[in-house]
């Protein structure tokens, strides 16, 4: 394509220094050295089970779901996939407060067992981490494995139908060997972070994980280098997941085309169809009831919002498109590049310890400039990198296909450089950097960013300002605040995907 | 005059030598069995794909170590030809350079009143019939004017009818004295009725071009074998 | 990942102090000790970039002329105190009204946020003062070196005496469990365990709250603290990062009580006219928290700083504390408490270990509090 090389060298530079950089610079700052200790063997543990239980259910879960949308169509199939992928994007603490409506000791499923006549059951432990995770991280899954089941050409499913073959061994199974392992690592890599959810419905110390650890040792006992060798692991655990992921399977991209509908000649008899559908209805319940939830709490606290919350909606919708663009900006680089190592480097922020990166950035920003004018700034950068893994998993896929159609006719015709990205690639990939965009924007929307340690001046974004009163005893404007979060983020996040799929040709 | 000189062209298992020279002025067919490479041949001929050694010349001179854009070679593809995105007056302008301000060039409304394609200029490519995508790939090749031309089954797609009518249109509109056409297909009737030599490819060896006539008169064995005569 | 960053934010509000027995707190005086923090990696360039800082800065100020001679305090502070509805914005406006000076709040996530920043910036710390450390934090901040005595002081209305020459109080509480009314409230630890209540507490390794309540159980208990822990257990509906998780949940119903403060009832009667709220007092004492503010020792105005601390002690300062932070006034404002202050439950016997035997207990106290919980 004779892109020049150094954009994408760069992006990863970037991408590196920001985060084994940071974890580097926190190590520099540290002034002692000690290995980890028994709580912290214990913490990487726990972590990796439960990370790996969490990916395995999602996924399991996941596959029914999405065969049940992939051959069903029905009224508010579309708008259910958009509302799906919601609480991918939720802020954590919302999502916690939304699923102990459903599922806590005064919850909706309480309530019901209470009405039976039956005992109340609690989720709290390892099963409330799981439940959380899956919540979580099984749109993702789902819309992960849709795409693959969509990506099967009508054709195939006709000739399998024609010869009365089974689909599942001939179609399916390959499908899924080719998509699975990609969908299991994301989650597995987004679970292995995983802290405030753990922490708060893990039940006590025995859901300690590793972010945890790196908290404490930061905060409590200002031990850098124990923080930098936790991090240390969390990357290590990465890398070999990654590997082992890649070794398997070569990820599959997700995201676009999903309203799309497959005729399908399998799979018509009755007691599919009520399968399927039980499927769908389940998913349903588990997803959109917390939602609901959310939405119940947060109208009654809408007129409790402080009139900060206009300036603090501007400064967040202000971040989420920095950080969109920048976002956006990077992922199309890197697609460009291409490569193992890119996909690697992008696999890098999934496992990075945010109060690492945080206090890394610190040390780094400090001596140049005062942290405090930094922290906007610095909140863009987190947030684009924490949605770049997402954004680049839409968008590569979609920029390789691009070439693979067109890169003969483009050469031909002298289409090269930045002519080439703006006349051939980018209005291919349209539908899917729109996805990628929506994507970015509302993850970085209902980001709190690393700004902990970035002291603000009367700088709060929503998901801050949300925290602050929840701080201070304003539980009803707290959750008005998570309602202006969650349809602020769900908005931009169909905006865009809108926008891409406008005026899209095929 | 295209030259193959010595051209050995390799990738895994597959081989093919090739070594001869098509004339200016000529439409020369190549057919063959699938899978002996005649798709690959042109790749080399339009610079993406590499041959093993030998040379590739266009009236004496090597055009090896040129891009595709730089050699004067324009192709029509098996598909993806046109840009869905982009209007049929954008795609065709296309040929004059990588600006999609050229659509606007009169230059790219006398190709395409050329083609019979009048009026269409402000749609895109999925408002067109198959035919009429055809004859839009076919005003872009006109356009960029360059001396050897490649077309790589660009009509399979169409029915025998239409496919005879765009192979009719390459005659009268592309073939001029000074260029060299090399159409790829497998169906010998096309080669018969729109070529001027033909060049049989088989056996990890394309035989140097044939006068059609002399050729289907008189039928070698590989060709009676490849007919089912 | 959004979600997963959020921790940093839920632990910062409700800074907690530090404890000290009941008997006076010696703190202050002694042994300054450093910390082994070497110049900063990038201490050189941090020089020459801030002089060119300056002066770009300065090019700014003659443009704008006014501000130019006012001098500025900067106070780093946890970040709920300077949110709208916290102390931060008035205790700003009554204090520039007497400094002919500028106040500006740098709020960053907790208290141990707070010194955490403080000892990444070391002597390049652009603070003057920090404010909102608590007794848990001022061993730790004393050996840093960071900080500079005052002569600041005042007639404390501590349950403790506070003797101190760096860290001046500026308000207190009691942890207690908030329940509602209706709740059978157990007497202490002991009765808590043996019932079938349920409750919600903080992680001491993330929150100030939850350190407070180990060393709560530590300094009533002493060695006997792992067997409380133990008996708690099946108590402890779950563990939070920080308080406003713990508090949320309580509120909504997910258990009976919460581990918060003397003062939280006092929330609702004034905010929301809500009485239905209360705490408990605990034979075995409750624990306290005293939340302190000191001067930075490389500060520039070093007289300003300490101006600020004289303020902060001061009626003017004190007044705006309680219907803000929700916390006692380190000093009664002669008008008294509001309303509703006065109701609020009264513990037997005020806890507080000294700042240095906290430091010494917190590790092998989360270790055993692990271990007992971890079962």
């Amino acid at each position: 394509m004779n892109l020049p090389r150094w954009p994408g060298a760069a992006v990863v530079a970037v991408l590196l220094l920001l985060t084994l950089g940071t974890l580097a610079a926190v190590l520099w700052r540290a002034d002692s050295f000690s290995g980890l200790g028994r709580a912290d063997w214990a913490a990487v543990r726990f972590t990796v089970i439960q990370a790996f239980v969490s990916a395995l259910l999602s996924v399991g879960f996941a596959i029914p779901v999405a065969r049940a949308l992939s051959r069903r169509r029905f009224i508010g199939r579309g708008l259910l996939i958009t509302l799906l992928g919601a609480p991918f994007i939720l802020p954590v603490i919302v999502a916690v407060f939304g699923l102990l409506a459903v599922f806590g000791r005064n919850g909706l499923l309480n309530e019901a067992l209470q009405w039976l006549g039956l005992s109340k059951v609690s989720i709290y432990g390892f099963s409330g981490v799981v439940l959380a995770h899956v919540f979580f991280n099984l749109p993702l899954a789902v819309r992960m494995i849709l795409q693959g089941w969509l990506a099967i050409p009508a054709e195939r499913f006709r000739l399998a139908a024609s010869l009365g073959a089974p689909v599942g061994v001939l179609l399916e199974r390959p499908m899924l060997r080719a998509v699975l392992p990609g969908a299991f690592l994301s989650i597995f890599l987004i679970c292995l972070t995983s802290f405030a959810v753990a922490l708060t419905l893990g039940g006590g110390p025995k859901a300690t994980t590793v972010e945890l650890a790196i908290y404490q040792a930061v905060r409590l006992d200002f031990a850098l280098d124990r923080a930098a060798l936790l991090a240390a692991v969390q990357f290590g655990l990465t890398i070999v997941a990654a590997t082992v992921s890649f070794w398997i399977a070569l990820p599959e991209g997700f995201g676009s085309g999903l309203d799309r509908e497959i005729t399908r000649w399998d799979g018509q008899k009755a007691w599919q169809k009520i399968v399927d559908f039980g499927f769908i209805t389940l998913a349903v319940l588990f997803l959109i009831l917390p939602l609901m939830m959310v939405i119940l709490r947060g109208v009654a606290g809408l007129s409790d919002l402080p009139s900060s919350v206009w300036p603090a909606i501007g400064r967040s919708l202000a971040v989420a498109l920095t950080s969109t663009a920048l976002c956006l900006l990077a992922s199309l680089v890197l697609a460009l590049r291409g490569g193992r190592a890119v996909n690697v480097a992008s696999a890098l922020p999934l496992a990075a310890s945010s109060l690492v990166v945080g206090t890394g950035l610190f040390v780094l920003v400090q001596p140049w400039m005062n942290p405090a004018k930094a922290a906007l700034p610095v909140t863009i950068v987190m947030n684009a990198l924490m949605a770049l893994p997402f954004a680049l998993r839409v968008i590569e896929p979609a920029v390789n296909k691009a070439e693979a159609d067109y890169a003969r006719l483009s050469d031909m015709l002298g289409l090269k450089g930045w002519a080439r990205v703006r006349i051939v690639i980018l209005p291919r990939i349209r539908r899917p950097f729109g996805f990628g965009a929506g994507l970015a924007a509302a993850l970085s929307m209902g980001d709190l960013g690393v700004i902990a340690l970035f002291a603000t001046e009367k700088q709060q974004t929503l998901p801050l300002l949300m925290y602050q009163l929840l701080g201070s005893y304003r539980n009803d404007a707290a959750a008005g605040a998570a309602l202006v979060l969650l349809g602020l983020s769900l908005a931009l996040f169909w905006l865009f995907d809108r926008g891409g799929r406008v005026d899209a040709d095929a | 005059m295209l030259t193959l000189d010595a051209l050995e062209i390799t990738q895994g298992d597959f081989r093919l030598g090739a070594d001869m020279s098509f004339e200016a002025g000529q439409v020369t067919a190549l057919i063959g069995p699938s899978g002996a490479g005649k798709s690959t041949l042109l790749s080399v001929v339009n610079g993406f794909f590499r041959q093993t050694s030998g040379r590739v010349l266009w009236q004496g001179k090597a055009i090896d170590d040129l891009q595709p854009d730089e050699r004067p070679v324009a192709t029509l593809f098996q598909d993806n030809n046109l840009f869905p995105h982009l209007t049929i007056a954008q795609n065709v302008g296309l040929a004059l350079g990588p600006k999609l301000s050229f659509g606007s060039d009169p230059r790219v409304a006398e190709m395409l009143s050329a083609v019979g394609l009048t009026g269409m200029e402000g749609r895109k490519p999925a408002r067109l019939s198959g035919g009429q995508q055809s004859r839009a790939a076919l005003a872009r090749v006109l356009l960029m004017d360059r001396p050897i031309v490649l077309l790589d089954e660009p009509f399979s797609a169409l029915g025998p009818g239409l496919r005879t009518e765009m192979l009719d249109l390459v005659r009268s509109k592309l073939l001029t004295p000074d260029r060299c056409i090399l159409l790829v297909t497998h169906d010998p009737d096309d080669a018969r009725r729109s070529s001027d030599t033909v060049a049989l490819i088989d056996d990890s060896e394309v035989a140097p071009p044939v006068p059609t006539e002399e050729l289907f008169a008189n039928p070698p064995e590989r060709l009676k074998t490849y007919l089912g005569i | 990942m959004f979600r997963l960053t959020s921790g940093c934010w839920q632990c910062w509000l409700r800074c907690e102090s530090e404890p000290v027995e009941p008997e006076p707190v010696k703190t202050g005086g002694g042994k300054v000790i450093r910390y082994a923090l070497g110049p900063h990696p990038f201490g050189a360039w941090s020089k020459i970039m801030k002089n060119y800082l300056y002066h770009v800065a300065g090019l700014c100020l003659v443009a704008t002329g006014a501000m130019a001679d006012t001098p500025v305090l900067n106070v780093y502070t946890y970040d709920g105190f300077d949110s709208d509805w916290g102390p931060g914005p008035q205790i700003e406006a009554a204090f520039e009204e007497t400094c002919a000076c500028d106040l500006q709040w740098v709020a960053a996530g907790d208290g141990a946020a707070v010194l955490s920043r403080l000892r990444l910036e070391g002597d390049n710390t652009d603070a003057d003062v920090v404010l909102g450390l608590d007794t848990n934090l001022v061993a730790a901040a004393r050996e840093t070196g960071l900080f500079a005595a005052t002569d600041v002081s005042a007639e404390y209305d501590l349950p403790v005496a506070w003797e101190d020459d760096t860290f001046v109080p500026f308000d207190w509480g009691y942890f207690a469990f908030v329940a509602n009314k209706d709740v059978e409230a157990p007497a202490d630890f002991r009765e808590l365990a043996d019932s079938d209540l349920k409750i919600i507490i903080e992680d001491p390794r993330s929150s100030t709250p939850g350190l407070g309540l180990l060393m709560w159980v530590k300094a009533a208990y002493g060695d006997e603290a792992a067997d409380i822990w133990a008996d708690l257990a099946d108590n402890i509906v779950t563990v939070t990062p920080g308080w406003s998780e713990a508090y949320g949940l309580f509120l909504d119903g997910e258990s009976d009580a919460v581990l918060s403060y003397t003062t939280s009832p006092a929330y609702h009667v004034i905010a929301e006219e809500d009485d239905s709220k209360t705490s408990w007092s605990f034979a075995e004492g409750n624990y306290m928290q005293v939340e302190v503010a000191a001067k930075v020792a490389s500060t520039d105005t070093p007289e300003l700083a300490d101006q600020f601390l004289a303020f902060l002690v001061t009626d003017a300062a004190q007044s705006i504390i309680p219907t803000t932070n929700w916390m006692f006034p380190a000093v009664t404002p002669e008008t008294g408490l509001p309303e509703g202050f006065g109701d609020l439950t009264q513990p037997t016997e005020a806890l507080l270990l000294s700042a240095e035997d906290a430091a010494a207990a917190a590790a092998p106290a989360i270790e055993e509090w692990r271990d007992a919980l971890a079962q």
